[in-house]
């Protein structure tokens, strides 16, 4: 840690440190090469954590030791590259190397062959299906081809944790251009002029919502910073507060400024351990630099921030649940109107705002309005950060221009369907979003499209489904999560979903009749009309775009008792077949005993006593038994 | 300990913390948060303290802890078992892995086994899909867990 | 966020109203700040609603919009809007009945129900629960969608009332009273999801919690979810018991129970209630407005004495027992201030079971005592150790009016079209100032009129003090006795005694006596009357007609009541003399604050 750390007083003595640090940033851009001086990145976010990158550091560290490298080599952790199906990934600076799937043991060679021989370690190159090459340099890779990095330009570049870094690739700069050298109605102007829309869901316009706050009066508001990132499987928020804390942090300044605010709060799910633990060694950081605090750039606008911890309720990243949850109360929504910017945390105008949102204001004031809305689409600029899951090659995170199309991101990026499955279907926007077939994956991304589509931007997750995922058992699978998150407090979420859920069970078991399709789009829609906040106006959602995209697999599971993805357990039935040997082994290990068969003859299941374990099927020396 | 005195350290130390909180709503999830860190879960004496001291109803305080699930009322395991359920998670599987992890120690999903030793919950998305599925035991993190995976995990926390 | 309750302490200045809005077709004009709820039914447009409740004149609004039954369309912006939670804007264009509206209202109504208990027909809320009444309102024939429902708990622990959940919707009427009006704070929603449910600190038994049975949030619940404890099935096996069994009847009932045969609110059935009461079997049908009198006796000497010898001051009211238990919780430390006085059923059933029982030559234990109060709260009190005498209890059975209604009606008797009857002797006779009792600020003005007359000695000619009637929540006055001014403070809903007795403590007001009602507006809202489900019209009427009742009377003095001085006289001796603290007088308990 810096011992001496000199306040910063003024744009000039930002501009001049900025000026020291500059060798930081060309040398990790590879702009600048020192002789023999080398960087080790290793990527320290949580997917790469729990693939041992902890242990790839330690063994680095022990490695370069006992060469007596420490001094040339500097090893450091920084965010996730994204590429996070390959992780741990470490890269090799200046040389611009990228090495996937590294182990503790291969730490060794890298350090023998990379950095002491100047060889390339091949075994740990990415190799690239599409062209059978191995690649060393990211840019080749076609997963980071069609990204463009907006928001994530810092990740895998600074080192989260130290300041200086972040200075040296223009941190707080944009702040401090604000503060000193425009009004807030100036700094409102450009985001509007952006068409930056909001990333946590909803795709409000920022800098209305910012100038709707601004005009409030009062001189108590709040700018609240949404890091509740409640969707399963999106984690772009917490790769970017893991990985670049202090971008975030200066667009809360920033718009607290824009609105008159003096105080900002981060509310963050207490899951994320590292991101809060980052974020206060940035604020610390950013207070003894002056960039937080009283009287920022000598500019007279003083600001602070908070963190404050969610404690595991998904609909707490709803505005109002989240302001209750911060005032101490159970996190129930309650109707809007009144908004937040009129009457939000403890009454005062409000202004809340995502991670993601956030994180491209101070590029937006750097680059101008006209760079960022020529990026993206007419009416829907900049880039989305995707948490690219299931089952497509390239797991991770990746960041495209609004409009870039569901295929690019599955088969360009994605890499298309691993084991080289079949296609079936991709879910947008978290737990709430829709499921959109083969048929539209040409739709440019954008906020109305993807509605037109009855899905949702939602957050960002974007999870891949093939041809073994049963569409009624993913959309039962989503409406279990609202069920187990609604609040509670209206009715037809609290209830309606419970009934969803029991129809859907109807049909994966083989129950249900043509009448409770009809119910379930029914009282869907009725969900959605009446629901008291987005949870519940968006939960039948998957319900709705299976139905209205996959109904023959609905129709085949009520008609034909029938489950094609073979997920449905009821609808199954296991059957032995004559390549049966009569080992008796399937009958010994029956949990209920419904297997008969006389020894070295066919063995017979009593389907009516199954309880379709399938450990007959598993253990069974001849594959014998098979399932219908 | 209607009268507020107690001998439990813990309590003491709980005591000590709220006394320093501002006595109002907005810190009640701190507040319990603390709590649940001091003592490994939320008493009834813990919450009785806490409502006290920050001049919060007990029932509100008690509405307010039943409805976060980071907040549990029962103590925890020795060693916290959880299973991703997220999104993408379950499209790789991670139900399987739950039931494994069920049968070989003979408990049920969402308890604390008798002696102490295990619970077993799910999560949703523990931010690492990635390389999903995923299970959490106490910090350590599994990834690409595979069912035939489930019984070498199982025996690093057999103590 | 202010929480779902909007809690005002001005009223509001009435705006200018500068909108325009359309409600089915029809342009109106409305004031910013108005719901669409207020606007339609400002224009005579009806908007069916449940979860709603709206206590005008105490400013409590329930506008949690959880039921999602009033939900209208706004053509304009092609989305539904709650009716009871959201603001008219300039330019809405509002359809209350559309096809839209019209589906999801059923589809909602029926998710609900099919989270509920089919009970209708031996339901204790049959007839008067709202959930009932909109299910036969909006027509619904079948559940389509039936399934699990949430988890169950019944909660009997309580001698005052019975919580169901199976029946509760969350609408969170009764946690609005309670912690919002009431400032109890007993409940809480609890749990998430579809198993979320209202209940108490670690889901404690009722009996276990710092609730005072004052029953307001039954008196709000739209379902069965709460009810009071039915002792009407004692009565009867009293009645048949061979014992003798003597009855009494509270200055509220009389101007509530015949709301529960269809008559207007506010008539007055005393005499038809004797009746009826008569032909049950009673063997003494007498009136608790006696022991109100009584009541005064002591509790204005008790005031004076305090007064005079410099006693703690103020003296507090103490014949609610909500009130008291209330008190017991919140201000242990302060166990000295309220009165010692009994309440008046209280103190007749002690005379009963003592002068009477001689006079009768009966034996205590040959007696039952019941009362008819408007009370859920003197359930819970009748049980009391500190008010038992040797093991007897003072009362035996408490009902409710709304219990002696049922009972009225099982025996089918037509209330409207009965004789009057008078109250049997001696304990039939009471003063105006007795009747007054039954709404807020009675006990105190009807206890001045003593209080004057035995510290100047002069008679008193004007005994209306009307500063202190009505229905707000905290009144005060101040009288001048024997040329000192004497500070009264009146408050009604247990909020506004917090308030009232927080202000004392901290030394900012200085009272010489005050009088508490749990229930806001008095007895007359008391939890065990027809449910007023928050509407404060009904209420008023009933305190007018109780204040006829004082108007008309022609002794107004409760120590002019002749039976009361023949009682001292042959039996207690003086006013807050020592067989009078004997009988009429008790203790407090300190009980565990939440
Ligand atoms: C049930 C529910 C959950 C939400 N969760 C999140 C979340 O985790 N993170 C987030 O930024 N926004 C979330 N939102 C959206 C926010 O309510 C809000 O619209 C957003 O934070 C506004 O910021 P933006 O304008 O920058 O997008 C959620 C909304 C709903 C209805
Ligand atoms: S829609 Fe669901 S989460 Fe939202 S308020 Fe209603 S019950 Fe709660
Ligand atoms: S699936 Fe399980 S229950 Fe069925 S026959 Fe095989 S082993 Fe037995
Ligand atoms: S285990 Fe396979 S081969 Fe052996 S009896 Fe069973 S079905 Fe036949
Ligand atoms: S609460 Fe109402 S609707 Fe429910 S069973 Fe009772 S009377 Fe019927
Ligand atoms: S309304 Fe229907 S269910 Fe009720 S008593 Fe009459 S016939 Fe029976
Ligand atoms: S009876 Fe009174 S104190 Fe008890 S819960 Fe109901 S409203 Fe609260
Ligand atoms: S108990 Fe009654 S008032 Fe309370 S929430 Fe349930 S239904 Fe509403
Ligand atoms: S005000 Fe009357 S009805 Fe209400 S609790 Fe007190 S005594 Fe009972
Ligand atoms: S977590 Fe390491 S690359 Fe994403
Ligand atoms: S869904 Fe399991 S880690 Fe994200
Ligand atoms: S009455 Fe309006 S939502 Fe319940």
């Amino acid at each position: 840690m810096h011992q001496s750390i000199k306040r910063v007083n003024s744009l000039e003595d930002l501009l001049e440190l900025q000026r020291q640090y500059s060798h930081i940033a060309d040398f990790r851009t590879g702009r600048r090469r020192e002789d023999g001086h080398r960087e080790v990145l290793i990527c320290g976010d949580t997917g790469c954590v729990a693939n041992d990158s902890t242990e790839v550091v330690r063994e680095f560290n022990r490695q370069l030791a006992a060469e007596g490298l420490e001094d040339q080599v500097k090893v450091s952790v920084i965010g996730c590259f994204g590429f996070c199906v390959q992780g741990p990934i470490v890269k090799i600076m200046p040389d611009n190397t990228m090495y996937v799937k590294v182990k503790p043991e291969d730490v060794p060679d890298i350090v023998h062959q990379h950095l002491l021989d100047s060889r390339r370690v091949k075994r740990l190159l990415y190799h690239d299906p599409s062209s059978g090459r191995d690649l060393e340099h990211s840019e080749d890779f076609p997963f980071y081809k069609k990204q463009k990095r907006v928001v994530m330009r810092n990740l895998g570049l600074v080192h989260p944790e130290k300041m200086e870094e972040s200075i040296a690739f223009r941190g707080y700069e944009a702040l401090a251009r604000c503060v000193c050298e425009k009004t807030p109605q100036e700094v409102i102007d450009i985001v509007r002029a952006s068409g930056l829309r909001g990333r946590g869901g909803a795709g409000f316009p920022t800098g209305i919502k910012w100038q709707a706050a601004a005009d409030q009066p009062g001189d108590v508001k709040y700018i609240v910073c949404n890091a509740d990132e409640g969707d399963p499987g999106a984690f772009m928020d917490r790769a970017i507060l893991e990985g670049d804390p202090n971008s975030v942090l200066e667009a809360i300044a920033i718009a607290g400024y824009a609105i008159g605010a003096h105080e900002g709060i981060i509310y963050i799910r207490a899951e994320y351990p590292s991101a809060i633990h980052r974020l206060k060694l940035a604020l610390t950081q950013a207070h003894q630099y002056g960039f937080l605090g009283k009287n920022i750039f000598g500019s007279g606008f003083d600001f602070d921030i908070t963190l404050r911890y969610g404690a595991g309720a998904f609909v707490c990243g709803e505005e109002t649940a989240l302001l209750h949850s911060i005032e101490g109360g159970r996190g129930e929504p309650t109707p809007k109107p009144p908004f937040p910017f009129e009457h939000g945390l403890y009454g005062k105008p409000t202004i809340i705002n995502n991670v993601e949102t956030l994180a491209n204001i101070p590029v937006i004031l750097l680059e101008g309005a006209e760079w960022f809305s020529s990026i993206g689409r007419p009416g829907c600029s900049g880039t989305k950060v995707f948490c690219l899951a299931g089952k497509v090659r390239n797991v991770g995170l990746v960041e495209v221009p609004m409009g870039t199309t569901l295929r690019e991101i599955i088969f360009d990026i994605g890499g298309g369907i691993r084991d080289d499955k079949r296609f079936k279907a991709v879910q947008t926007g978290g737990p709430s979003g829709g499921c959109i077939p083969e048929s539209h994956l040409d739709t440019p991304i954008d906020y109305d499209s993807l509605k037109a589509l009855g899905s949702i931007m939602g957050s960002g997750g974007m999870i891949v489904m093939d041809q073994d995922n049963c569409m009624v058992d993913v959309a039962k699978f989503f409406l279990e999560f609202a069920i187990e998150e609604s609040c509670g407090k209206c009715a037809p979420c609290r209830i309606g979903t419970k009934r969803l859920h029991e129809l859907l069970t109807k049909v994966t078991s083989g129950r249900a009749t043509d009448n409770d399709l009809e119910l379930l789009e029914e009282f869907g829609q009725t969900i959605c009309a009446s629901s008291l906040c987005g949870l519940g106006q968006s939960a039948p959602n998957p319900v709705l775009t299976t139905l209205r995209y996959f109904r023959d697999e609905y129709e085949q599971h009520v008609h034909d008792h029938h489950c094609a993805a073979e997920v449905c357990i009821d609808l199954m039935e296991f059957e032995i077949t004559d390549a049966c040997i009569g080992c008796n082994v399937c009958k010994k290990n029956c949990p209920v005993s419904c297997i008969d068969g006389a020894i070295r003859e066919k063995h017979h299941i009593n389907q009516a006593d199954c309880i379709k374990c399938g450990s007959c099927m598993s253990i069974c020396p001849v594959g014998a038994i098979i399932k219908k | 300990m209607p009268d507020g005195r107690t001998d439990n350290p813990q309590l003491i130390a709980l005591q000590t913390y709220l006394n320093g909180l501002d006595k109002d709503e907005g810190s009640l999830i701190v507040a319990l948060q603390r709590a649940q860190e001091l003592i490994g879960y939320l008493s009834e004496d813990a919450i009785f303290m806490v409502g006290q001291t920050l001049n919060i109803p007990v029932s509100k305080v008690y509405g307010v802890v039943t409805f976060y699930s980071f907040f549990r009322t029962r103590p925890r395991g020795k060693y916290d078992i959880k299973v991703c359920l997220g999104t993408a998670c379950f499209v790789r599987k991670s139900p399987a892995i739950l039931n494994e992890l069920a049968t070989l120690l003979q408990m049920e999903v969402g308890t604390t086994r008798e002696d102490l030793k295990y619970s077993l919950n799910t999560v949703r998305c523990l931010g690492a899909c990635g390389s999903a599925p995923i299970v959490q035991v106490n910090d350590d993190l599994y990834a690409n867990v595979q069912v035939s995976d489930v019984a070498g995990i199982i025996r690093r926390y057999l103590d | 966020m202010s929480e779902a309750v909007k809690s005002q302490t001005a009223p509001v200045a009435e705006a200018a109203e500068t909108l325009t809005v359309t409600i089915n077709g029809q342009a109106v004009k409305a004031r910013p700040g108005q719901t669409i709820l207020e606007v339609a039914k400002e224009n005579g447009y009806h908007i069916p609603t449940l979860c709603h409740f709206d206590l005008a004149n105490l400013r409590y609004v329930n506008e949690v919009a959880s039921c999602r039954i009033c939900m209208v369309e706004d053509r304009k912006r092609g989305r539904l809007y709650p009716a009871c939670a959201t603001p008219v804007s300039d330019g809405m264009d509002i359809q209350t009945n559309s096809l839209r509206v019209i589906r999801n209202r059923r589809n909602v109504l029926e998710l609900i129900l099919s989270d509920h208990p089919f009970d209708c027909l031996v339901c204790w809320k049959n007839g008067d629960c709202e959930l009932q009444a909109l299910a036969s309102e909006v027509g619904l024939r079948e559940i389509r969608v039936k399934g699990e429902r949430h988890q169950v708990n019944v909660d009997t622990s309580s001698l005052s009332f019975i919580r169901d959940s199976s029946k509760c919707i969350l609408c969170k009427r009764c946690v609005t009273m309670c912690s919002q009006v009431q400032s109890v704070n007993v409940y809480s929603a609890v749990g998430r999801g579809f198993n979320s449910v209202i209940s108490t600190a670690f889901d404690l038994p009722m009996i276990d919690t710092n609730c005072t049975f004052c029953g307001q949030c039954l008196s709000v619940c739209p379902t069965g979810a709460l009810a009071e404890v039915s002792n009407i099935d004692k009565v009867w096996a009293a009645l048949t018991s061979g014992k003798h069994v003597v009855v009494q009847t509270a200055p509220a009932v009389r101007v509530a129970l015949g709301e529960a045969f269809g008559m207007p609110p506010g008539s007055n059935v005393t005499g038809r209630m004797v009746t009826a009461l008569k032909q049950m079997g009673f063997n003494e049908v007498f009136d608790t407005n006696f022991a109100a009198d009584l009541t005064i006796m002591e509790e204005a000497t008790e005031l004076v004495h305090r007064i005079e010898h410099g006693g703690r001051l103020p003296i507090l009211t103490s014949c609610c027992p909500g009130w008291v238990k209330f008190f017991e919780h919140q201000f242990s430390d302060m166990l000295d201030v309220p009165s010692s006085s009994k309440s008046p059923h209280e103190m007749f059933g002690s005379v009963i079971k003592t002068y009477f029982a001689e006079r009768q030559g009966l034996k205590p234990e040959d007696i039952i005592v019941v009362s008819v109060m408007p009370c859920v709260a003197k359930k819970f009190e009748s049980a009391r150790p500190e008010l038992m005498n040797e093991g007897v209890s003072d009362v035996d059975i408490v009902i409710t009016t709304r219990e002696l209604a049922r009972m009225i009606q099982e025996i089918s008797l037509d209330l409207e079209n009965l004789e009057d009857t008078p109250f049997d002797d001696p304990f039939g006779e009471s003063t105006g100032a007795a009747a007054i009792f039954g709404s807020s600020g009675g006990v105190i003005e009807a206890a001045l009129r003593t209080a004057y007359e035995i510290m100047t000695g002069d008679k008193l000619e004007d005994v209306n003090f009307t500063p202190l009637r009505g229905l707000e929540g905290s009144k005060e006055a101040t009288v001048s006795i024997n040329g000192a001014p004497i500070r009264i403070g009146v408050a009604s809903g247990l909020g506004n005694a917090r308030k009232m007795i927080e202000s004392i403590r901290s030394g900012e007001q200085v009272y010489h006596a005050i009088e508490i009602m749990a229930c806001p507006g008095g007895c007359i809202a008391g939890g065990g009357q027809p449910y007023h489900f928050g509407n404060m019209e009904l209420i008023k009427k009933r305190m007018e007609a109780i204040y006829a009742i004082d108007d008309n009377a022609e002794v107004r003095k409760s120590h002019e009541n002749t039976a009361v001085q023949r009682l001292y006289r042959e039996y207690l001796g003086e006013p807050y003399g020592q067989k009078a603290k004997e009988l009429l007088h008790t203790t407090y308990t300190p009980r565990r604050k939440f």
